[in-house]
């Protein structure tokens, strides 16, 4: 495959205008799928199945099957289309989306195509630096998933080459709920940019309602990215293409900064861009041609005739928006004014995603700076150096009573780093932790005392010197008390003692 | 053994219950009848091989004391087109020949739950496809009455099996008079339910929002008892109406006892005229209002002026859905493949759709692809729906001034084979008083009326009631019915001819 | 009358999936545009005014409790299956790419 010519970013985007688009479907972590009683593959419970294990007879379209609606699918659909900002539609029905593809049970998705459950809505997305976008969301629709292929005998695995495939029905009727947004202006330069942080948000608010896995890597949720271009100043818009199967938030970033890029080459070349699908590689970090759009693509949808209209009462709709858990940028806002962070730490905690950490630890007693400094500093390192989330190692109620430790002076900073291994190595809770392997402070002030009287005899230089005046030399000294104490005394009060001793 | 046989349903019944015969002779009485005949006729795709240790364990079970259904221990024919665990399923198609279903059509269910027995699958139009039975991929089905003639169809197997006393009952499709066509042919009682009230679940869906599973039987109390058997709410099709029905059985006990049909009002179409008609049929008809009119009923005309554009709407709605319906077999997860060397997967299932898909099948397949792709949408498939509300509103203002309607079930008597095979536009006018039904969900029931003084063979009657009034189908249908047979002086049935000249199986 | 032509046929077909011969195509074409001639009335009676019914007995929200039910075995999955290995169907190689 030739490598495409690429255009300087920034002089891409000097010379044109980006738009945006995204599809993003996420798949609902209900029990059952959207039209059949077999267990849920997107549901955490039902990870890794043997294939063909969690298939209901119209799952794989077998004669005489029927879908049935999953209820609390369309629950959660409301509840995703109202915390999307839309209206949710009175009357929503299902069509069949008519095409021939091995993973596609029945030839034909059951998806909601002319009348869809959720419309006219926007997403706030919060780009680095805590400037706000807001994109406009034009749907919400249900639908479900397809199985899975597998490509044997190619050199990659692609299907490109392949001597044969194999299906599994598992992830067949997985319910999905599928994200549109309008065109999306105005994000130039940041555009890769606010495609990232829009996966980012659309993942805090299906997280927030507890609606998905919102697993990407696992494909819970998976992000379509259109993009076209168009020259300065020119009102149409230019022709665009829809990268898919973009798995990570990173990559979603890369591929659009990819497709402005090899758009405007070939625009700026005298080309034209061709109206088509095209493939993410995660490897090369490009994107290559996938189908044109054709004629093929005439999905001849009509309304599904074996299901009914969706018709959600006022007082059902009313009661999930009651129950809608506080936007995820409201709440961001609130959080900051709360803990009265300046911009810079606080965007440090959310790009991190530490921010319901840190919250949580605050809630457990701690005060907000102290929450901040675990959490972003000793914890992060250690997370980063064993290769797992931070949130995996210790509970935020434990990093509160590690830092009361701190506060009532039963250990200090560098105390409480140890009993954090401590804890952190399963070792019991914080003041367990202190017991067993006898961390506190000593603040006994005769052992102390008696502690500096020998580390004074045992140095009458620095005795000498204290009390000529050169108050720097008590280093020293309260070094060596530190080293007999193994650590455990408040090194202030040690200096202290040792300038009363040495003074008397 | 041939008195068995003959027995309606209720009375099998009856001296099931008395001890006088026991399931097993009943269902060896029709697995002889089904060796001695079905050489001929061709109703049975599959006949069960299990169906005397079924029949034995009701025996059993009855001897034991449980309480068992009313049908318990009658032996019931099952059209192909529904599934079931332990006979292939093919819907007359040769892409599923050999299918076996994982689970029961729920109908087939209730009935195995009830303690029917079920003796084998029936023959039909392939994918439930036309109205002869000679669209089958297994060769056609022979009407009884003149074996050189079509049995009705799609469901003519069914319907043969029952006039031939093959079966005393058996279960049917109805997407545009599968069940009441054939009945009209056979001499036979064949009842279109209103959509929803037998489950659609295992019955290999033709147009979704057409096709109603209801019962085949030589009376209208057999019919009815079927009826209570299979009907229901089912909560694995979303379609499934959720109300409570009455006992049909008990419709239509009282609808024989006389009386229902002094007041009665019923309803006659202006708009079907005579012409088009057989004469035969047409006689037998007007000879039919004539008796109900003698008992007190009140003839009334009616106006369906939308009526005349149904068959146009459902030729357009039933091969849309149907493009949809049949595009789950394409040799990968069941059915036919036919291997392409160096093919892709897309030849091998455009090949195996090929080969596997008889002409008429293809034909509409192509029709309702076309009817739904971009551009033809709204001209086809979406004024065809349009259609369907305004053949609604027909039935509505009919219904508000009568309580049932009449038609003769369908245009002719019996053709001979082969007769309209190359021409689907008549083929297709065979259904245009049962289509009418179908498009607004209303029930229906067609009932034998006599034959037709030209050619000797049998006409029906139909009637239609408004949706979930199906009870009011058997309480006029066993009303006629018991009119009718006392003229005649015994069953139209005892007047076909006998059959089993050419002995077993060909 | 009708725009039936044996190029919108043989299109049909790549949409429906069933490869038409060229004899098929012909007898299609014929066919076709006396049914579609037929059948095109119902536009006449079809106005803008008419809603459309997609299902005769309207009913509405008929859901199903998430509650995981009945499923098949492997082998109910895989017994008519034309091919399969590994628990799974398989299939000849597919031209074009993944949806
Ligand atoms: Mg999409
Ligand atoms: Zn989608």
């Amino acid at each position: 495959m030739a490598k495409a010519a690429l255009m300087d970013f920034d002089k891409a985007l000097e010379l044109y205008e980006p738009v945006l688009g995204f599809e993003v479907h996420v798949e609902l972590n209900t029990e059952t799928k959207m039209f059949s009683a077999a267990a849920n593959p997107a549901n955490e419970k039902n990870h890794g199945a043997t294939p063909n294990t969690l298939v209901a007879p119209v799952d794989m379209g077998l004669p005489g099957s029927l879908p049935v609606v999953n209820e609390t699918a369309v629950r959660y659909s409301i509840s995703l289309g109202l915390a999307l900002g839309c209206q949710i539609a009175p009357s929503s029905r299902f069509a069949r989306k008519n095409y021939f593809y091995p993973d596609l049970g029945k030839n034909y998705q059951i998806s909601q195509y002319d009348e869809p459950i959720a419309f006219e809505g926007q997403v706030e997305v919060e780009l680095e630096g805590g400037d706000i976008v807001t994109v406009p969301i034009e749907r919400a629709h249900m639908e479900e998933d397809a199985g899975k292929l597998t490509h044997v005998g190619g050199s990659t695995g692609r299907i490109q080459g392949a001597e044969y495939s194999l299906v599994d029905y598992n992830r067949a009727g997985v319910p999905l709920v599928e994200i549109v947004t309008k065109p999306i202006f105005g994000a130039e330069h940041r555009a890769p940019e606010l495609a990232a942080a829009y996966v980012r948000a659309i993942r805090d608010i299906v997280i927030g309602l507890g609606i998905s896995e919102a697993r990407m890597e696992r494909g819970n949720l998976r992000c379509d990215a259109n993009v076209s271009i168009r020259p300065r100043g020119q009102e149409k818009l230019g022709t665009r293409t829809e990268t898919k199967n973009v798995n990570s938030m990173r990559s979603v970033e890369r591929a659009v900064r990819y497709e402005i890029q090899r758009q405007a080459a070939i625009l700026a070349a005298g080309g034209t861009i061709t109206q088509e699908t095209r493939h993410w590689h995660e490897d090369t970090g490009t994107t290559s041609p996938g189908r044109p759009k054709s004629d093929a693509d005439d999905y001849r949808y009509f309304p599904e005739p074996d299901l009914l209209p969706v018709a959600p009462s006022v007082e059902l709709i009313e009661s999930l928006r009651a129950a809608l858990p506080e936007p995820p940028a409201v709440r961001r806002r609130r959080l900051k004014a709360d803990w009265g962070f300046a911009d810079i730490d606080f965007q440090g905690v959310v790009n991190a995603g530490l921010l319901n950490e840190v919250e949580a630890t605050v809630a457990a007693g701690a005060a907000p700076a102290a929450a901040r400094k675990w959490w972003m500093s000793e914890i992060s390192r250690i997370a980063n150096a064993e290769g797992v989330e931070p949130s995996s190692l210790v509970s935020p109620a434990s990093v509160a009573a590690l830092q009361q430790l701190v506060d009532d002076g039963t250990l200090t900073d560098k105390l409480a780093r140890q009993v954090l291994e401590g804890v952190i190595a399963g070792e019991g809770t914080p003041q367990e932790v202190v017991d067993a392997r006898g961390l506190a402070v000593v603040s006994d002030d005769g052992a102390l005392i008696a502690a500096i009287d020998e580390a004074l005899a045992a140095q009458p230089d620095v005795l000498e010197k204290i009390r000529d005046g050169k108050v720097q030399a008590a280093g020293a000294v309260i070094g060596a008390v530190m080293k007999a104490m193994k650590g455990q005394a408040d090194a202030a009060r040690v200096r202290e003692l040792v300038l009363e001793r040495a003074a008397g | 053994m041939s008195d068995i046989i003959r027995l309606t349903a209720a009375e099998l019944s009856a001296k099931l219950a008395s001890g006088e015969v026991s399931s097993v002779e009943a269902t060896r009485a029709h697995l002889d009848r089904i060796a001695a005949v079905d050489g001929d006729v061709h109703a049975f795709l599959h006949v069960s091989d299990h169906a005397l240790d079924v029949a034995a364990d009701i025996d059993r079970r009855r001897a034991d004391g449980e309480r068992l259904g009313e049908l318990a221990g009658v032996p019931l024919a099952v059209k192909d087109v529904l599934v079931t665990t332990d006979m292939p399923s093919t819907s007359g198609s040769r892409i599923l020949e050999g299918f076996l279903s994982p689970y029961d059509a729920t109908p087939v269910a209730r009935s195995r739950g009830a303690g029917l027995v079920p003796l084998g699958k029936t023959n039909m139009d392939e994918f439930a496809m036309g109205s002869s039975t000679e669209h089958s991929a297994y060769g056609p089905t022979h009407n009884p009455w003149d074996l050189d003639r079509i049995p009705g169809g799609s469901g003519g197997g069914s319907a043969a099996a029952v006039a031939a006393f093959e079966a005393p009952l058996a279960l049917g499709s109805d997407t545009g008079g599968s069940i009441r066509q054939p009945a009209h042919v056979t001499g036979t009682v064949g009842v279109k339910p209103t959509y929803g009230g037998v489950s659609r679940y295992g019955s290999i869906a033709l147009a979704s929002s057409l096709d109603q599973v209801g019962p085949v039987a030589r009376t209208v109390l057999d019919a009815a008892l079927l009826h209570d058997v299979i009907g229901g709410h089912d909560p694995h099709d979303a379609t499934s109406l959720e109300q409570e029905w009455p006992s049909f059985a008990a419709a239509a006990r009282e609808g024989a006892s006389g009386q229902v049909l002094k007041g009665l009002r019923v309803g006659v179409i202006r708009e079907l005229p005579d012409t088009g008609f057989q004469t035969g049929v047409a006689e037998s008809f007007r000879a039919s209002l004539a008796l109900l009119e003698a008992q007190g009923a009140e003839i009334v005309e009616i106006s369906a002026p939308h009526f005349e554009y149904g068959v146009a709407a459902y030729y357009l709605i039933l091969p849309a859905e149907a493009s949809s319906n049949l595009a789950k077999f394409d040799s990968v997860r069941f059915g036919l493949r036919v291997d392409v060397p160096g093919g892709t997967v897309e030849d091998v299932m455009a090949r195996s759709r090929d080969i596997g898909f008889g002409d008429e099948v293809k034909r509409r397949i192509i029709l309702g692809t076309y009817a739904l792709s971009a551009g033809y949408y709204d001209a086809y498939y979406g004024s065809a729906q349009k259609v369907r509300t305004l053949i609604q509103r027909d039935f509505d203002n009919a219904f508000a001034e009568v309580d049932v309607i009449a038609t003769p079930s369908a245009p002719t008597t019996a053709f001979r084979l082969g007769e309209q095979l190359d021409d689907p536009l008549q083929m297709y006018l065979n259904d245009v008083t049962t289509i009418p039904v179908n498009l607004a969900g209303v029930p229906g029931i067609s009932i034998p009326s006599g034959l037709a003084a030209e050619d000797g063979l049998p006409v029906g009657i139909q009637f239609i009631a408004p949706a979930r009034e199906d009870a009011r189908l058997y309480r006029v249908g066993a009303a006629l019915e018991a009119l009718l047979v006392d003229s005649w002086g015994g069953p139209l049935l005892d007047r076909a001819p006998v059959l089993g000249a050419n002995g077993g199986a060909r | 009358m009708s725009e039936i032509t044996p190029e919108l046929v043989r299109h049909l077909g790549v949409l429906a999936r069933i490869q038409l011969d060229d004899g098929e195509v012909e007898r299609l074409t014929g066919q076709l545009s006396a049914i579609v001639d037929n059948i095109a009335k119902v536009s006449e009676v079809a106005t803008p005014d008419v809603p459309a019914t997609s299902h005769p007995i309207p009913l509405e929200n008929v859901f199903r409790p998430d509650v995981v039910g009945e499923m098949l075995t492997i082998a109910q999955v895989l017994q008519n299956a034309p091919d399969a290995t590994e628990d799974r169907f398989k299939v000849t190689a597919i031209l074009g790419e993944e949806q």
